[in-house]
């Protein structure tokens, strides 16, 4: 089975320039974003990159597309990551033990359990007067929903980042980040939960 | 409130659902679960917009960019390039 990047890895081992720089303006968001959760700046996660792909170059008559060359990027990447990690004594564990009973939308947003209908919406949510997605506001939307990705913890931000941003699947966002199914569900309904929130405040004027 | 025999929605409330949307998206709910899901959201206007709302936040996310590394970094990577593949042998360079 022929990898999706083969034709660039040809170009690549041939020396040609566009190709590497392909594949460098392809991957490097989604490998800084991973980096940047396993070292303490945003500087060394960029030396981390940079790294990365220092060692494609010295590794391309090895690499045999056996897996893909992003699994391989990343595989190197966050060896490489957690080598300046572990120098900067960073813990990157993912504190899930309030999972279960950590609600996305505040309580009071329903009906107490004395109430006629325990549960339900106190108000349904606010419909948006416009949608952010084709609204002349469109660009205020993408940056509202940058700048609260940015705000997210960091486990949030990472799989929002690559699932909702970059398009990975689930399978391989557990694999990148280390993390069960049932947790990087969790990380993605929360984090998908506060980016509604950001644009119902500003697209409705109330939560 | 919409009121009525379906009170309950057939014992899901609307708390729940807010909590199964990520679930449901990512197909992860059993077969009963997401018929109680379904009947929930065809009956209540209010979580069908949430639901709605958080497919479209997760379309706008779609729509954005990472950050990625900078321009400067990416000159060196291209530097480092050039003098990769004047040191090989077989390049036509």
């Amino acid at each position: 089975m022929r990898n999706p990047d083969g034709q660039l890895v040809d170009r690549l081992r041939v020396g040609d320039e566009q190709a590497f720089a392909e594949l460098v303006d392809r991957y490097s968001p989604s490998m800084l974003a991973v980096a940047r959760t396993h070292v303490a700046s945003r500087e060394v996660a960029e030396d981390v990159v940079q790294d990365t792909w220092l060692a494609l170059l010295k590794g391309i008559d090895g690499f045999e597309g056996r897996s893909s060359l992003r699994t391989w990027l990343f595989r190197v990447l966050v060896n490489i990551a957690k080598t300046r990690g572990v120098r900067e004594k960073r813990c990157t564990t993912v504190d899930m033990s309030d999972a279960p009973t950590h609600p996305t939308v505040s309580p009071d947003r329903f009906e107490s359990g004395d109430s006629q209908w325990p549960g339900h919406w106190v108000r349904f949510p606010v419909p948006w007067r416009e949608s952010p997605e084709h609204s002349l506001l469109a660009g205020e939307a993408l940056d509202l929903v940058r700048h609260e990705l940015a705000q997210l913890p960091q486990q949030q931000r990472i799989v929002v980042s690559l699932r909702d941003v970059d398009g990975y699947d689930s399978d391989e966002v557990c694999a990148l980040l280390d993390l069960t199914a049932a947790n990087q569900r969790v990380l993605l309904h929360r984090g998908r939960a506060r980016i509604r929130q950001a644009l119902a405040g500003y697209f409705a004027g109330v939560p | 409130m919409t009121g009525g025999d379906d009170a309950d929605f057939d014992g899901l409330t609307c708390r729940e659902f807010v909590e199964l949307v990520t679930q449901y998206l990512e197909d992860r709910l059993d077969a009963e679960s997401r018929v109680r899901f379904e009947q929930h959201v065809a009956l209540c206007p209010g979580c069908a917009r949430y639901l709605d709302q958080i497919r479209e936040a997760t379309r706008v996310l779609g729509r954005t960019t990472l950050d990625t590394i900078s321009p400067q970094a990416r000159g060196q990577l291209l530097d480092a390039f050039r003098s990769w593949r004047s040191g090989r042998p077989d390049a036509s360079g």
